[in-house]
């Protein structure tokens, strides 16, 4: 076996999921019904056979942490190694926070000096996507590589979102462009590095005395690394996705309703682990009517639901129609409601007779690069009283409440 | 005060028929992704028990791959735990258990070992939610030798086939009636006792000794007058799946139909905790037409579906037709296919358009067949 570490970067805030990440850092966010974004790449590690991970975190951790616990649900709590937290520390410097990606991981050099590995892999804790390290690990082997980016082809047109690479016709990296405005290849960094332990640490602690640095894999340590040193880019094949924005995250979610979704939740050889509540099984109603469709345990269902993806304690009241929606665990809806295009987070109750997602598209008033869809969101905690209407592209922020007969139109925030 | 718990899980029920060929009646999977004995096991740990000692005989592989360390029940502990006991071979030869009492009196270690000072005895085959701490308290103010949980039991219960007892104004047990036509009361005895851990001991010592196999009618029952035996009264859903196919068919529809029983079962007085699969959520496709029905994790359902229970990972393909049924783990409707009041076991698949139904009594397909 070979002797790796993983070490996955969880402190992301996720601004761009706007009020999704207000209470809780991006890879704690839930998705598909019963798992949060984190669980993706825990789950990738554990079926890769890597039981070192430390999860780095700095940004809202609490929901997170107590996710992650000590590692029961990926068979990470183990006598050697198992999950380890990595909180920001305060030290004689002074220095407290993580600064970049590249600072989190030298700032944490004596956990993974603890284990002497040979090979390190930085991962982030917010993507979702199925990836047997393995593959990646021996693709870097076999290049003799000091340092491994796993790359996807993207859109040229999407190329100015990514580190971007250029190769040689050997997949050696000769060119790193991070989010370049004219792309010289569509060949995007996932931001999944696999590095010789002793090779990078001595790069980490070189770029931590440089006062210029901003001290980040992609914008830093990759670009400098390459000019000299064998980089290489490793294909990845499969399905991957940042699910950044509150479109790609809705958009994801509802992806996995389709009849053969791109991403298999289903795959017996390759299961996604989660810590989750005890929930009895989901209990379908006379009256309902339910087509492409993902339902969680515990769900008591009296409505019709088009598109959708449910989670886990959902009730869901008599003629109430749930459309094109993400709905997150513990939400109750009442009765006669119509739900359209929306993503309501945890723990949000609805009355009876509410509209969410009726009128015609809005600009949003609150921040019109993060709302620029028709999804409406809802954040966690909010009560929304009987008939409240709410239209498209709003936001209500969490722990809000929108007493009866509220009225709010399309790309308004509360 | 510190309890034991003792869960009595050796049981075999011929009334049960193709349904324990391969398991106890303790790990018979119901509602979707529960066995019957999570019901009685997490009632104690929800009860502040923590160490359980369950008695096995009859068949317990299925039982004891489901019960694991005790891990989801966390009775994977330092302090107590999860004691699994089954029948062994000592210096003088081999016991099979020969009854409730001989099983406890074989097992006397873990009552001579351990600090509690009570003990809990229930049984793994019966479905109910309850915290015991009422009990306890009842039990001591009543100063009780020996409390008995009971409950006046209504017309849907073939009274003859329990034991009832006749009570005085303070709930005290002045007789008891094990399984007669026309009882003079229907507060019937549900199989579960309270007991001083010491009294208990004695008992066993002055009875197994000298033939006396069965706690209740050769320990209990000849001494209920000398004993200060009290019953406790239960008002809450309680069954028994060892009463037959019949019975458990019809705990299932109920937990289907009354969201009451729902409710008491799995969202009052703590959870009820199972073995974790890591399934995903259930799929509805596009012809999916599901009514009435208990879907666990990691369906997919293209077909239709009604007044039935899927457990965790059935596929039921476009066109299939379920009705009143119960679909264990694992099992396969191809496209099709029409199955009514059937109970297909674990990892069963019944192939493209064959058909599959019962009557009065549901037609039972055994683990692992296809038809």
């Amino acid at each position: 076996m070979r002797n790796v570490v993983a070490l996955i970067l969880a402190g992301g805030q996720g601004t761009r999921l706007g009020v999704l990440t207000e209470r809780i850092a991006k890879p704690a966010v839930q998705f598909g019904g019963k798992y949060r974004l984190i669980d993706f790449t825990l789950s990738n590690c554990v079926n890769s056979g890597i039981y070192k991970v430390g999860v780095l975190t700095q940004y809202k951790p609490h929901l997170l942490n107590k996710h992650i616990g000590i590692g029961k649900p990926w068979d990470l709590d183990r006598k050697d190694g198992g999950v380890t937290i990595l909180q920001p520390y305060f030290t004689e410097k002074e220095k407290v926070w993580f600064s970049g990606t590249a600072d989190a991981v030298y700032q944490n050099i004596e956990f993974v000096d603890e284990y002497s590995p040979e090979y390190v892999v930085v991962l982030s804790g917010d993507h979702v996507y199925s990836m047997d390290y393995n593959e990646l690990i021996d693709y870097h082997i076999s290049k003799s590589s000091l340092a491994t980016v796993a790359c996807m082809e993207v859109p040229l047109s999407e190329a100015n979102r990514f580190g971007i690479m250029v190769t040689d016709l050997e997949n050696r990296i000769i060119e790193f462009q991070e989010k370049p405005s004219e792309p010289k290849s569509n060949l995007a960094s996932l931001g999944i590095y696999v590095f010789q332990w002793n090779f990078i640490r001595e790069i980490l602690i070189e770029d931590a005395k440089n006062p210029e640095s901003s001290h980040d894999f992609g914008k830093d340590i990759i670009p400098k690394i390459i000019q000299t040193k064998r980089v290489f880019a490793f294909p990845f094949e499969g399905y991957w996705k940042d699910v950044g924005t509150i479109y790609s995250y809705w958009e994801a979610n509802l992806e996995l309703t389709r009849p053969i979704p791109a991403f298999n939740l289903y795959d017996e050889n390759w299961r996604i682990y989660t810590h989750s509540e005890e929930m009895p099984p989901a209990y379908i109603s006379f009256d309902s009517k339910i087509k492409n469709t993902l339902i969680s345990e515990g769900c008591e269902i009296y409505g019709n639901i088009e598109n959708s993806v449910i989670s886990q304690g959902v009730e869901i009241g008599k003629g109430t129609i749930v459309k094109n929606s993400v709905i997150m665990s513990k939400v109750k809806i009442g009765e006669n409601c119509y739900i359209e295009n929306a993503i309501v987070a945890e723990n949000v109750i609805i009355g009876n007779s509410v509209k969410i997602g009726i009128g015609d598209f809005a600009e949003n008033k609150l921040n019109k690069d993060i709302y620029n869809s028709e999804i409406t969101v809802i954040g966690m905690d909010s009560i929304i009283e009987d008939n409240v209407t709410i239209g498209k592209n709003c936001v209500i922020g969490i722990d809000k409440v929108l007493p009866s007969n509220t009225k709010l139109d399309s790309g308004e925030f509360i | 005060m510190k309890v034991l718990g003792l869960i009595l899980a050796g049981g075999k029920s011929e009334r049960l028929g193709k349904l324990v060929y391969k398991r106890a009646s303790a790990a018979l999977p119901i509602a979707g992704k529960y066995r019957a004995i999570d019901f009685t096991l997490s009632n104690m740990v929800n009860s502040e028990i923590i160490k359980v000692g369950v008695l096995t005989q009859y068949n317990p592989r299925s039982l004891m791959d489901h019960l694991g360390s005790g891990k989801e029940w966390n009775l994977d502990r330092k302090k107590g735990g999860l004691f699994i006991l089954q029948p062994y071979v000592g210096l003088d030869g081999q016991y099979w258990y020969k009854g409730t009492a001989d099983a406890i009196f074989q097992n006397m270690t873990i009552l001579r070992r351990g600090d509690e000072d009570y003990v809990l005895i229930g049984s793994g085959d019966h479905i109910y939610k309850m915290l015991y701490n009422d009990l306890y308290m009842f039990h001591f103010s009543k100063g009780a030798d020996i409390t008995l949980l009971t409950k006046e039991l209504d017309e849907t219960y073939n009274i003859k086939e329990y034991g009832t007892v006749v009570v005085d104004e303070n709930m005290k047990i002045n007789e008891f009636y094990e399984k007669v036509e026309n009882p003079p009361s229907r507060r019937a005895f549900l199989g579960v006792y309270f007991i001083n851990k010491h009294l208990l001991m004695e008992l066993l010592y002055s009875t197994v000794p000298n033939g006396g196999n069965d706690l209740l009618l050769d320990v209990i029952l000849p001494r209920i007058n000398e004993l200060k035996v009290y019953a406790y009264d239960f008002k809450g859903y309680w069954r028994n799946v060892k009463k037959g196919i019949n019975e458990y068919y019809k705990i299932n529809m109920e937990i289907i139909e009354n969201r009451e029983i729902r409710d008491e079962l799995f969202f009052r007085n703590g959870k009820v905790f199972t073995k974790l699969k890591d399934f995903p959520p259930a799929k509805f496709g596009s012809t999916s037409n599901v009514e009435n029905s208990i879907i666990a994790d990691g369906c997919i359902i293209s077909g239709t579906v009604k007044n039935s229970v899927l457990f965790r990972g059935v596929t039921v393909k476009a066109g299939a037709k379920i009705e009143n049924s119960i679909i264990m783990q694992g099992s396969l409707i191809e496209e099709g296919a029409v199955v009514k009041n059937a109970i297909i076991d674990k990892d069963c698949v019944v192939r493209e358009g064959q058909t599959l139904i019962g009557d009065f009594e549901p037609v039972v397909l055994e683990k692992r067949m296809i038809i």
